[in-house]
């Protein structure tokens, strides 16, 4: 492993929702040292009962490769797809984000969050819990805005992503 | 599969046997306890699966591999809830490293005590997660006879590896319907066997135009069959280039064939480990550039390409870079390879061939292996030769267990069909020799099975001995007693200054009483003089055998390459070690 560039890959699985399938992808990267930047989960396909796992991780691009030979080693594992070597792709994440203040701090952050198209989805005399979406960019340079003006909480999804085109995975 | 569900008739328990049964299963080793009494109830009642009762259930699993590494076929075991299930720990992950195929049944307490720390109730799925190609916890009876079917094709299929299955004892009890192996196939898991044909071409363009070509073989040929061996021994054959073996590929090409140039690796030989290093086409055939093979890696046979077949595409590209990855079952890419080479009617170049010859002969004239026997203490390469010698005509079958011995059985015992040796590579695990032989008895009852055992080791897994006598197993083993855990020893005496911190082991047994109070027979040689005799009379008696061979306490393993040197930085003797001190880098290594 003397490839020293690090790269940043998002790489989406198709897996059996099945208990446990979740452990070993997360055991996975834990058991062999691997970075996990990011990784969401939900069921995609009700019917074949699959779900969709979205895995952003970092690493050289030997490393890349074993983490997709390892992924794909799993049983329940149908399919991995490295969304960064693919091609064209988008990324989006959701953040949830409480602020508190008043007077002018309050209405900078509402101003901010009207630049950056978030939206408020809940309001007290002195809070907003702000809705945003976007790239993971976006939503850290939001943040990044609140700090300042009362920020009290995140919650974040974690990268989902897709590939453009007319093509499935 | 149908989507009819069958008529439940059964139990669970008899569900799992018939599966079992189906599956082609014959034997079982295992272990009894409250949550598999509806399983031994229901094996009381057939009798077409014999079930063998070890000891200790990390004996069921070395036995289990023992059995599958010398038939092909998959080993089964199976044991209690709890404490039953972790003692399989250590069986699982050795079966794991070394790709033997194994179906491990746990009991588990009833589904709805599941996670309520019930009495014996271990997370059995958690726990051997990380040391098991997959594993299942069966929670539904409807799914029980799938899971079973399922578990014998992950096992089995792709590169070989132990599958737990966990099974509440209510899902054993209670009825299930029965679905027959044809009628299960899996959904994802369905390994890739045929090579790409361009990498085929590939890959004969550049064994074509090698000048200093060699084969390194692994387990991986062997885990494809003897078919795989023998087109490996067709093809060397026919190319006329050098082949060395992983310890783990002992038996895949012919010892006693001169293109074979010993093992690779930590303690392989001089000519092998620089033909590695020198090489300018590596074929690599089912091997997996193992640490203990590559030695350091950023001087690793620095001026080849590198051709690599492997049914596993995580195993390639893993810690070295090859130009031909070539993903499939060893025998299928060879039997495409060859009939490539065959119509394109290629040859090796002959001129360059020769000249590689002659160097590796220069090598190998260096006699890496070399030793001074006087005629009195036994040195422990002696008493391998000579066992070698008065066993090699017999249908013989050897197990070891870890350390010096295993090291020089491997450099001493030539092995010239697959499936004939048996030992513990990548977890090196000792107590896994003496196990491991009683399954291998139990698959060919009417061989010779040796374990090539050290004093240290075999004290793991020593009450296997019960075993072995209750079923009049005729196992031998055969001690090369120094007293010491040799290769720690040897470890520190090279890397420690000789500071020999707790290698020795004081109070070891009379392993001749020993043997006699486990109903077996108990020999001892202490002298060159007795150690023929003592070798026959332990092949002659049709019993099981212990021989303690009493041998030099203090001879190394040579050659060796220390942790983090290069194959050309090996030490070929005690006088090597002071020239050639090893790198701090080293030292962090295993
Ligand atoms: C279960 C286990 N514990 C510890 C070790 C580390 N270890 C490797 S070789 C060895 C000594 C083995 O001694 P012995 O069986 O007498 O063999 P010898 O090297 O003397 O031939 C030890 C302790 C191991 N491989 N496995
Ligand atoms: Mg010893």
């Amino acid at each position: 492993m003397n490839d020293k560039n690090i790269e940043r890959h998002t790489i989406a699985l198709l897996v059996d929702n099945e208990p446990g399938v979740l452990a070993r992808v997360i055991g996975l990267f834990s058991g062999r040292g691997y970075n996990i930047e990011s990784l969401t989960v939900a069921e995609t396909d009700p019917y074949e009962k699959l779900s969709r796992i979205t895995v952003v991780t970092t690493g050289t691009p030997m490393v890349i490769e074993q983490i997709k030979a390892q992924l794909d080693r799993l049983v329940p594992v149908h399919k991995v797809s490295d969304l960064t070597m693919v091609g064209p792709h988008v990324e989006r994440e959701l953040a949830l984000v409480k602020v508190a203040g008043t007077g002018e701090k309050r209405v900078e952050s509402l101003r901010i969050a009207d630049i950056f198209r978030a939206k408020v989805i809940d309001s007290t005399i002195g809070s907003f819990v702000f809705e945003i979406t976007g790239s993971t960019e976006k939503i850290d340079a939001f943040i990044k805005l609140m700090e300042p003006l009362g920020l009290i909480e995140v919650s974040r999804t974690g990268v989902v992503a897709i590939a453009r085109g007319d093509k499935g995975l | 599969m149908s989507n009819a569900i069958p008529p439940a008739e059964q139990s669970g328990a008899e569900v799992l046997l018939r599966a079992l049964k189906d599956q082609g299963v014959d034997v079982i080793f295992g272990y009894p306890g409250g949550a598999v009494l509806p399983i031994y109830d229901a094996l009381y009642q057939q009798n077409s699966i014999r079930h063998i009762l070890v000891r200790q259930e990390g004996g069921a699993v070395h036995a289990a591999e023992g059995y599958a590494r010398s038939t092909g076929k998959v080993g089964v075991v199976l044991v209690t809830s709890g404490p039953g299930a972790t003692n399989t720990v250590t069986g699982l992950t050795d079966a794991l490293m070394d790709s033997v195929p194994i179906i491990c049944l746990t009991g588990q307490v009833p589904t709805h005590l599941i996670g309520n720390d019930a009495f014996q109730e271990a997370d059995t799925t958690g726990i051997t997660r990380p040391c098991t190609k997959h594993n299942y916890l069966v929670k539904d009876s409807s799914q029980l006879a799938r899971i079973i079917h399922e578990a014998f094709h992950v096992a089995r299929s792709g590169r070989p590896g132990p599958v737990v299955i966990d099974l509440p004892k209510d899902i054993l009890i209670n009825k299930a319907p029965y679905v027959a192996p044809e009628e299960v196939r899996h959904k994802s898991y369905n390994p890739r066997v045929k090579a790409d044909p361009d990498r085929i071409a590939e890959a004969v363009d550049l064994i074509a135009k090698a000048k200093r070509p060699l084969f390194y073989c692994g387990g991986g040929v062997i885990n494809s069959g003897p078919r795989a061996s023998e087109l490996l021994t067709q093809f060397v054959r026919m190319t006329g280039f050098p082949c060395t073996l992983t310890l783990m590929g002992l038996g895949a090409f012919p010892a006693s064939d001169p293109l074979f140039l010993g093992m690779v690796g930590m303690h392989g030989t001089y000519e092998a480990n620089l033909a590695m290093h020198g090489c300018d086409v590596m074929i690599a055939v089912g091997a997996r550039f193992d640490d203990r093979v590559t030695g350091k890696l950023s001087a690793f046979s620095p001026n080849s390409k590198k051709i690599h077949i492997d049914i596993d595409p995580s195993s390639i590209n893993k810690n070295v870079h090859v130009n031909v990855p070539i993903v499939g079952d060893v025998a299928h890419v060879l039997e495409d390879i060859i009939a490539l080479w065959k119509r394109r009617n290629c040859k090796p170049d002959g001129k360059a061939l020769s000249e590689w010859w002659a160097q590796i002969d220069q090598w190998r004239a260096r006699e890496c292996l070399k030793y001074r026997q006087d005629d009195k203490i036994i040195k422990p390469q002696y008493a391998i030769q000579r066992l070698y010698e008065l066993t090699k005509d017999r249908d013989t079958y050897i197990t070891t267990e870890v350390g010096q011995h295993q090291m020089w059985a491997a450099q001493f015992y030539k092995f010239e069909k697959p499936n004939r040796w048996m030992t513990s590579g990548g977890l090196g695990t000792m107590g896994y020799g003496l196990p491991a032989a009683m399954g291998v008895q139990i698959a060919h009852p009417d061989a010779l099975v040796i374990d090539i055992a050290g004093e240290a080791s075999i004290l793991m897994n020593i009450q296997e001995l019960s075993t072995i006598a209750q079923y009049r197993l005729p196992v031998k083993a055969f001690i090369l007693n120094n007293q010491y855990m040799g290769m720690v020893r040897q470890w520190q005496e090279l890397l420690h200054g000789g500071r020999y911190s707790e290698s020795y082991t004081a109070a070891l047994p009379d392993f001749v009483k020993l043997a006699e109070a486990f109903h077996c027979v108990g020999l001892r040689a202490r002298t060159v003089a007795e150690l023929d005799d003592v070798i026959k009379e332990m092949i002659e008696t049709d019993r099981p055998v212990v021989a303690d061979i009493v041998v030099d306490e203090k001879e190394n393993c040579f050659p060796m390459i220390p942790s983090g040197a290069a194959h050309n930085e090996m030490l070929l003797g005690p006088e090597d070690k002071a020239a050639k001190p090893t790198s701090e880098e080293g030292m962090v290594l295993v």
